[in-house]
């Protein structure tokens, strides 16, 4: 199995190699043979990865340990579901991993245009096998998955040789949220490569703006989502697994899984300005340009361990390698742009200050400050180490200090852009729109002043989320009351069928909702408070409304761990409340693989957040450390409407049925106009 | 052009807020990465900066005193006397052997007050496969015949 994988990742490069530059031909021949063989090319690419892949995963299912890689990623007491993820705990495996979700990206779009815009196809096609080729180089000749363990007999000869158990899986990554957050990270990473294969090939076909960004649309929602998604469970992992009680310590990888998704987002908007009134096409063309290069500067981050970072355990060859593509695309982009330009020309001018464009205008500036901040603290010890010799790290206030503003200005542009009108707004409709919800925003932020959550940029995050939230909530009832009106439907069907209508514009509105539960529990951060004791056996700690009391510790033996647990009962107002039990788990086989697991009872007010730290090496008992988090939860709830949002927002439009007006309906029809920038009436989002 | 005018003062204004905040940020938590060798030829105010510094733990020498832990790193035959005392307990990974990376200050007595102690074991995970088993013979690997 090793041999036919290996022979497939071969093939699958010489297939690559074969839709780069047989599709540059077909361009330049444009013979329709040739187009259609580069494209089957491409296909068979794709297939021939996703055998590499499927044996690799056959080799971790067998046991195979007269491989390398599984070797070092898997023993024989691993569970099945760890096996899947053991592909992508490792360097070698990451990459081909990076190349089966980019195949799946590739083969969908080289399935589903097949027949479609022929002129631009063959472009995308070029680019995409381009992309494929930079990893399968890596695949094959630098960080191959399909190396055997040899060792040198007596007489001086290589032989084969199979070790009896492997070394076991990285503790850390033994969690359920750890199979599935790597996917949808790379998933992300390499869902951005489509738009960007789109946008190189419409500016070297120099295809008409609108309809590149149409077609990509879809697929930036996509990668998107699955990098939102990526990492959201990124870093619900890092705070249920590191025991450290926080989600995000701006480590380099959290920040390198970042810098795409702010470009992403910027990418997302702005494209808005180019449909509806042709601006800003160079700046999407960069946009989408930088995105890309953002995600392979991450994988190259992530893998590399140019930054020291815990999750940078690898140091190996492929730095080079990283650097050499990024520099070549940023090149090839920068070339295609330079001798295109002309092509992307504006058809309109900024005409007020007030306006749709110049909120779409101001996100995208402060999306791209907040990528260069991240970016530039991020590889601040590189740079420093290049011009000053001495290498110099910022940490969390560096990030925090930028990071915590921008995020505020942009809280406070979701709440007002979409309600702006194009061109210009005039006084009267921006009182119309926000009077309500900022004074509304404004009672609910005395309300929680007095209450006791006093932090002036949490106070300004409330006020924010606020005011956002009835901004949504506002624009759903104005557009479902037309509809109630006009069909009789109760408001709730109203307000599903004025979604459905304009999916895009209105899963929109979810998202927003989705990143305001997101700001309502970062801004829980600024009430954090913990607390640690070395605890007797009965020995009681209070930490806010809780006590919490060390019942007794035990020992669980598992198949591949034994595990210390604490049990720690919780008592609220000197009532039970329930027992919990962190654990310290010792893995098989190696003293130095242990691993925590954090112990939470999560409400929507606050988690109590309980680890079993060690035992106190002075009086040899346990110490337990306890974290009263508020607002946590509505981090991991908003994710989960980021998500719905972007699926509502990818469906396609319902069609509204005309001319079935009813006397009784056409009766309530005149309370409509009196709301005059109803969802229906006024231009949106789409 | 008036609107380019007012765009441009908008833009400025944000620009320069934020680039003075992203500066008093790095002024507040800049870190120097130096060798244990560099750490002990620094002098003057070089010495009060916060730095952070790696090396292996050397066996034997972690010790648990009052108000914290102390230890010795190795990096290249120079040492490096270590007291840890973060309020975090040390981490899982913290071992004999283990490779460490330590941030803080120095203190007068010559020892490092460090503050975050980062750990992970010399590595099992990424090791060429073979190596931590006494059974197992130095391990040479090669791609599949191909």
């Amino acid at each position: 199995m090793d041999v036919f994988g290996s022979f497939s990742l071969l093939l699958a490069f010489v297939c690559a190699v074969y839709a780069f530059v047989g599709g540059i031909f077909a361009i330049k021949t444009r013979h329709p043979l040739l187009i259609k063989s580069a494209r089957q090319s491409g296909i068979a690419t794709c297939v021939l990865i996703f055998i590499a892949t499927f044996c690799v995963e056959y080799l971790f299912f067998t046991d195979n340990f007269s491989m390398a890689y599984v070797v070092s990623h898997s023993n024989r007491d691993l569970s099945t579901f760890y096996k899947v993820a053991a592909l992508w705990a490792g360097q070698e495996g990451s990459l081909l991993f990076w190349s089966t979700l980019l195949s799946i990206y590739v083969i969908s779009v080289l399935i589903a245009y097949r027949n479609k815009n022929g002129e631009l196809m063959p472009y995308v096609g070029v680019v995409m096998a381009g992309v494929q080729i930079f990893f399968l180089v890596l695949n094959n000749f630098v960080e191959n998955p399909f190396k055997t363990l040899a060792t040198v007999n007596a007489s001086g000869v290589l032989e084969p040789f199979t070790r009896m158990d492997g070394n076991g899986l990285n503790p850390l990554l033994q969690y359920p949220e750890m199979v599935i957050h790597p996917p949808n990270l790379y998933s992300g990473y390499t869902g951005f490569t489509i738009p960007f294969a789109f946008a190189l090939a419409a500016l070297l076909a120099r295809y008409p703006g609108e309809k590149w960004i149409h077609l990509t649309r879809k697929w930036t929602m996509i990668a998107w989502c699955f990098q939102s998604l990526g990492i959201l469970l990124g870093a619900h992992w890092a705070y249920a697994v590191l025991g450290w009680g926080g989600y995000w310590g701006w480590d380099p990888v959290e920040n390198a899984s970042l810098l795409p998704w702010l470009t992403g987002t910027a990418f997302l908007h702005s494209v808005m300005m180019q449909e509806k009134r042709g601006m800003m096409k160079v700046w999407n063309v960069w946009l989408v340009f930088c995105t890309f290069l953002l995600c392979i500067l991450g994988t190259f981050l992530t893998r590399s361990g140019v930054v020291s970072s815990v999750h940078a355990f690898a140091n190996s060859q492929i730095g080079p390698w990283f650097v050499g593509f990024i520099v070549l695309t940023l090149l090839v982009c920068f070339v295609a742009y330079v001798k295109n330009r002309d092509y992307l020309k504006s058809e309109n001018q900024l005409d007020s200050m007030i306006s749709r464009e110049s909120s779409f205008l101001f996100n995208n500036l402060l999306f791209l400050i907040a990528c260069i901040a991240v970016l530039s603290g991020t590889l601040f010890p590189v740079f420093s180490e290049w011009f000053t010799s001495n290498r110099i790290s910022v940490g969390a206030p560096f990030f925090n200090k930028v990071m915590i503003p921008i995020g505020l200005a942009i809280l406070f542009l979701t709440g007002v852009g979409p309600l702006l009108a194009w061109r210009k707004t005039s006084g009267e409709s921006l009182k119309r729109n926000f009077g309500w919800p900022a004074i509304i925003g404004l009672l609910g932020t005395v309300v929680l002043a007095v209450i006791g959550y006093r932090d002036a940029y949490s106070l300004v995050c409330f006020f924010l989320c606020i005011f956002v939230f009835w901004t949504i909530v506002m624009e759903f009832y104005r557009g479902a009351k037309v509809i109630s009106a006009r069909s009789g439907m109760s408001m709730m069907m109203a307000a599903h069928e004025l979604s459905m209508r304009n999916t895009r514009r209105y899963g929109g509105y979810v998202v927003h909702f989705g990143m305001v539960l997101v700001f309502v529990g970062l801004a829980g951060a600024a009430f954090n408070t913990d607390i640690q004791k070395a605890m007797n056996i009965g020995d009681s700690m209070k930490l806010g409304p809780y006590t919490l009391v060390l019942q007794s510790g035990d020992t669980k033996v598992e198949k591949n761990y034994t595990a210390q647990r604490m049990i720690v009962e919780v008592l609220k107002d000197n009532k039970q409340l329930m027992m919990l039990y962190p654990e310290k788990r010792q893995f098989q086989g190696n003293e130095q693989a242990a691993g925590t697991m954090v112990a939470i009872y999560s409400t929507l007010r606050e988690d109590l957040y309980v680890v079993y730290a060690g035992m106190d090496p002075d009086a040899n008992v346990p110490v337990i450390h306890a974290f009263l988090n508020p607002l946590v939860k509505w981090i991991w709830l908003g994710g989960v409407w980021v998500v719905m949002g972007t699926l509502l927002a990818l469906m396609p439009n319902r069609r509204v049925a005309l001319g079935v007006v009813t006397v009784a309906d056409a009766s309530a029809a005149p309370a409509a106009p009196a709301l005059t920038p109803t969802a229906t009436l006024r231009e949106g989002h789409d | 052009m008036q609107n380019r005018a007012k765009f441009g003062v908008g833009i400025g204004v944000i620009v320069v807020a934020l680039a003075f905040l992203a500066w008093l940020g790095y002024g507040e938590s800049k870190t120097y990465y130096h060798t244990i060798a560099e750490y002990q030829s620094l002098t003057g105010s070089a010495r009060n900066h916060r730095m952070r510094l790696a090396g292996t733990v050397a066996p034997g020498s972690i010790r648990h005193v009052t108000g914290g832990t102390e230890f010795v790193l190795e990096e290249q035959g120079k040492t490096l006397a270590v007291r840890y005392v973060g309020s975090d307990p040390l981490p899982d990974t913290f071992v004999d052997k283990s490779q460490a990376l330590v941030e803080g200050r120095p203190s007068t007595d010559g020892k490092f007050v460090a503050e975050h102690v980062q750990a992970k074991c010399a590595s099992k995970y990424e090791a060429a496969p073979g190596g931590d088993k006494p059974a197992a013979p130095a391990a040479a690997t090669q791609t599949s015949s191909m």
